[in-house]
């Protein structure tokens, strides 16, 4: 039954999905880039917005011009929130539509979907969400932030200014929680957290029933040290736990909260107002103070015709990335995939919390983090902000991939070289 | 010179209200807020409260709240509520009105969690002795937070003219707390180790084992024997608790399948649109809210009363859609039905999604529904109950229905043997229809209530159908009572497994045992004679 309704979703969202766009033949002298963000099905709720926001900055870029002096033109395909469907659409972008770049996809598994078709037809993905690391790819960007960019830095928040001691680590149960779990408990215990003071925790997705949970995290808090959560659950399930530490009492000042999936998208299905003071980490908060970023909002309201929209963190990944995309392909004067690979590194612009983001040549870029506390009226105020940090793929806290850097300038061109053994290829792809 | 005539009023102001002779003025700590960072803010905190001034709670309290701001013109500190796109400015001293600004005219002075505790501490030192009842509570609760040797002095002041009892204890406690701290004598501390542990439950465990460090030798044994005794007492309320969450998940099970048993248990139609009709049931909650929250917020408490009957009218409708028009082509031919109700499903939901967008709604909490309250040893919270009791009396209501009424003697009558029905005089079809009807606004009045504990997205049904399917295959197809006592023993097995397998293979564990059920007893806990059985 499964299996059949798997391929009948894949079945019909293909079949929408060709006739939505194939209307929009494209006249000869354009560029076209690929939108593969899901339109449909359970992603769909964190990847539309992600689709409204490409299609803003190419209308945007347009404006100015287009690229190269062609118009860019973006090709928008649904693959569903069906991760073999991925790879299918990303080959269909590619092959058939002969898109310049792609940028796209929300879940890790998606992006491993799709790595080895991007590797084998050489073309460029940028991939704006935040990550668990220990990946990179010659042809992938990954402009959202790698563990050191966000979990790292948020741990250090809370034991440096709130002095926690004793944690517990909460996550929906799939490879981002589990691999950022794995880094930050190794380094806690680098850090000399007990092994008894870290809780962890893992539930399904969609997890709705938090009671049970919330009740063993104030129990694990009452042994007489400052408790903190860090939480790595994932989109949905996040409503009802945080309705739920509301109801159970659970107060910012007592036990706080730390998320790295819940940013002001996610907050907008809730009543913030028990939720003051439970804390995010991300690389960009709507509410940061600057001319980029209030140029940007005003934008994103006139382009969505609904100034309540809000605007998040991918957002500004996704800004990036493609600023920095069209800036390597001016200075390399093609869309083509090698050249425009040799041409990105270096690449600096501007991000929208005031500074500038830089590619560097593991693919990952330099930003700054920023720790936010959710406030009553949905959004966040930023308690801590950090200089920019540059992504760190192999993690320095994981004993397998301590050794390894990714560096994809001539003449290393490696994604895991092993600065042990002096050889290129180590763990992973 | 709007500027000069705002330090004017305010210089008349602060010379109109002397500052009492107890302390220095903190008139200028306040104004420092403005230029401190966290840490020194912590420090400006403590001296403002130090002052002893008892005009220092109000902005002390609107600190704490994140409504203090700094006039970008001069520095000044105000209190300040939003009015649009101006801020009120108030004397945070006098509480005199200083005017408007526009917002980009003044700074908000920011707050985090740790001085957050920090004001509440402050403030309960303050606020110890005020004429409120629930304002001393509060200050005594604070101060529980936050032993330190002042605030234990400022509590015996205040135990001394403490009459009320409740009021009292908590006192007590804090006292307690921070004697354990504190250098006082052995005999003193054992008798504040004896006040926490009758006082009892995790927040005396919490601070009885912090105090297990620092504590004198000679008091150890006390201590181990406190925390044993409180851990004793509260193994036998975690077992209670889980019960009562068993119940609760249970509850949601029965509300999100108990319309499923019409449609799939009574009518034997395989349902794969039943999700969606709860999602529609969410979304008209949605709706509701939105238009009291713009036509009339005072309603908003009712505002779950007044979803239910919109709910239920517009699901059935759908519902009635549904069985019109493509059920009744497809009775006898369960592959069929499953395919297009399915089809149905992902029309629906795409229809929501293109309408309300792929984003969750906000659907609030009515002030009744929100918080809990102490059942002994154990929280209960005001929604769960809420859903627990909702859940049991929709049941009982269907069960009243379809036993007494004519449309469920009508319904039964069809459902047993649909040719002798028919000739009887029943007219079948339309009996079916609205029978369908019936499960899917019981279904539409299930997402008023899970719309309090979850999202309300396009997604919301996909969450629910394999687990109401579950319930009403495990309870037994076709019997109302097997979808109650169903539903809750899966609430209740599922809590028992969640603390000791992890939720992720308690789960497992249930679909497991189910499967394991069925094979023994393919037609469920409560079996049925009925059409579904013969079909």
């Amino acid at each position: 039954m499964k299996i059949c309704a798997r391929l009948g979703g894949a079945l019909l969202a293909a079949a929408l999905s060709t006739t939505a766009f194939n209307g929009a033949f494209a006249q000869e002298d354009t560029i076209k880039i690929g939108v593969l963000h899901s339109l449909s099905g359970t992603m769909a709720i964190s990847e539309t917005t992600l689709k409204d926001a490409m299609l803003m900055l190419v209308e945007e870029q347009n404006k100015k011009g287009g690229i190269l002096g062609k118009k860019l033109e973006a090709v928008v395909v649904d693959p569903a929130s069906d991760w073999p469907l991925f790879a299918e659409k990303a080959r269909q972008l590619i092959s058939q539509d002969k898109v310049a770049a792609v940028f796209g996809c929300w879940t890790s598994s998606s992006r491993k979907s799709v790595l080895p078709v991007f590797e084998e037809l050489n073309s460029i993905l940028f991939y704006p969400v935040q990550y668990e690391g220990e990946e990179s790819s010659r042809n992938i960007f990954y402009t959202g932030a790698a563990p050191n960019q966000q979990a790292i830095p948020a741990v250090d928040y809370l034991a440096e200014t709130e002095g926690v001691e004793r944690w517990v680590l909460a996550g929906t149960d799939y490879v981002y929680p589990q691999t950022t779990n794995k880094i930050l408990k190794a380094y806690l215990m680098s850090k000399g957290v007990a092994e008894e003071d870290i809780m962890i925790n893992y539930t399904p997705f969609g997890h709705s029933d938090w009671q049970t949970i919330v009740t063993d995290i104030k129990n694990f808090g009452s042994a007489g040290k400052k408790t903190a959560v860090v939480s790595t659950i994932n989109g949905d399930a996040n409503v009802p736990f945080y309705k739920e530490l509301a109801n159970q009492g659970v107060k910012a000042e007592d036990i706080p909260v730390v998320a790295f999936s819940v940013g002001e998208e996610e907050l907008a299905g809730l009543d913030t107002g028990p939720l003051v003071g439970h804390l995010a980490a991300w690389n960009y908060f709507q509410s940061v103070e600057s001319d980029a970023n209030a140029e940007f909002i005003e934008t994103w309201h006139a382009f969505t015709k609904n100034d309540k929209r809000v605007t998040n963190d991918p957002m500004e990944a996704a800004y990036i990335g493609f600023n920095a995309w069209v800036k390597a392909v001016e200075a390399a004067g093609t869309t083509d995939t090698d050249a425009v690979l040799d041409s990105i590194i270096g690449v600096s612009v501007p991000n929208l919390s005031g500074g500038h983001s830089t590619v560097m040549p593991n693919h990952h870029i330099t930003k700054p983090v920023l720790i936010g506390e959710i406030q009553a009226d949905g959004q966040f105020e930023v308690v801590q902000e950090t200089p920019a940090v540059v992504g760190d793929e192999w993690s320095d806290y994981l004993p397998d991939s301590k050794d390894l850097i990714a560096d994809w300038r001539k003449p290393m061109e490696c994604g895991n070289f092993n600065v042990a053994t002096g050889k290129c290829g180590g763990k992973g792809s | 010179m709007l500027i000069r005539i705002f330090s004017l009023i305010f210089l008349v102001l602060a010379s109109a209200v002397p500052p009492l002779a107890q302390g220095t003025d903190p008139k200028p700590l306040i104004d420092a807020l403005a230029k401190a960072n966290f840490k020194q803010a912590e420090e400006l905190i403590a001296e403002v409260a130090a002052t002893g001034d008892p005009r220092v709670v109000a902005p002390l309290e609107a600190f704490a709240e994140g409504d203090l701001y700094a006039r970008k013109a001069d520095g000044v500190v105000f209190i300040g509520r939003s009015a649009g796109s101006q801020i009120a400015l108030v004397d945070p001293l006098t509480g005199a009105e200083a005017g408007e600004v526009a917002k980009s005219a003044a700074t908000k002075i920011k707050v985090n969690n740790n001085l957050r505790r920090a004001i509440r501490a402050s403030l309960g030192g303050l606020t110890l002795m005020s004429p409120d009842r629930g304002a001393r509570l509060q200050a005594a609760t604070a101060i529980l937070g936050a032993p330190s040797a002042e605030n234990l002095q400022l509590l015996e002041a205040a135990l001394a003219k403490e009459t009320d009892a409740e009021v009292k204890t908590r006192m007590e406690e804090a006292r307690a707390v921070s004697l354990l701290s504190s250098d006082r004598s052995l005999e003193e501390k054992r008798a504040a180790i004896e006040t926490l542990a009758a006082k009892g439950g995790r927040k005396a465990i919490s601070v009885l084992r912090s105090a297990q460090s620092s504590v004198d030798e000679g008091l150890k044994d006390d201590l181990d024997k406190a925390i044993t005794a409180i851990e004793g007492e509260l193994a036998l309320w975690d077992m209670a608790q889980n019960v009562w969450y068993g119940l609760s998940l249970g509850s949601v099970l029965l509300l999100a399948a108990i319309g499923l048993a019409i449609t799939f248990g009574v009518m034997g139609v395989i349902n794969m649109a039943h999700g969606e009709m709860v999602m529609l049931g969410a979304y008209s909650t949605f709706v509701v809210q939105d238009v009291i929250r713009s036509s009339a917020p005072q309603l908003f408490d009712w505002s779950l009363a007044i979803a239910l009957p919109v709910a239920f009218l517009v699901t059935a409708a759908v519902g009635l859609a549904i069985e019109r028009g493509v059920i009744r082509f497809l009775y006898g031919r369960p592959l069929e039905t499953l395919l297009a109700t399915w089809g149905v499903s992902l029309i629906l939901q795409q229809a929501i999604r293109s309408i309300f967008g792929p984003t969750n709604q906000e659907v609030g909490n009515p002030s009744w529904m929100s918080g809990s309250f102490p059942l002994g040893g154990m929280m209960v919270t005001w929604n769960r109950m809420w859903i627990i009791l909702f859940s049991l009396s929709i049941f009982f209501a269907l069960l009243v229905l379809m036993k007494k009424s004519f449309f469920g003697l009508q319904m039964r009558a069809v459902t047993q043997n649909r040719r002798m029905a028919s000739s009887m005089g029943i007219r079948t079809p339309w009996v079916d229809a609205f029978t369908f009807a019936l499960g899917s606004g019981i279904a539409g009045i299930a997402g008023v209530a899970l719309s309090q504990i979850d999202n309300v997205s396009p997604n919301l049904g996909q969450g629910y159908i394999i687990d109401s399917f579950m319930v009403v295959v495990f309870g037994g197809v076709g019997n109302l009572w097997g979808t109650l006592v169903g539903a809750l023993s899966l609430g209740v097995l599922n809590k028992f497994l969640e603390p000791w397998a992890g939720a992720v293979l308690g789960k497992i564990f249930v679909l497991v045992l189910i499967i394991l059920f069925i094979q023994k007893r393919p037609r469920g806990l409560f079996a049925l004679k009925g059409r579904a059985v013969e079909a």
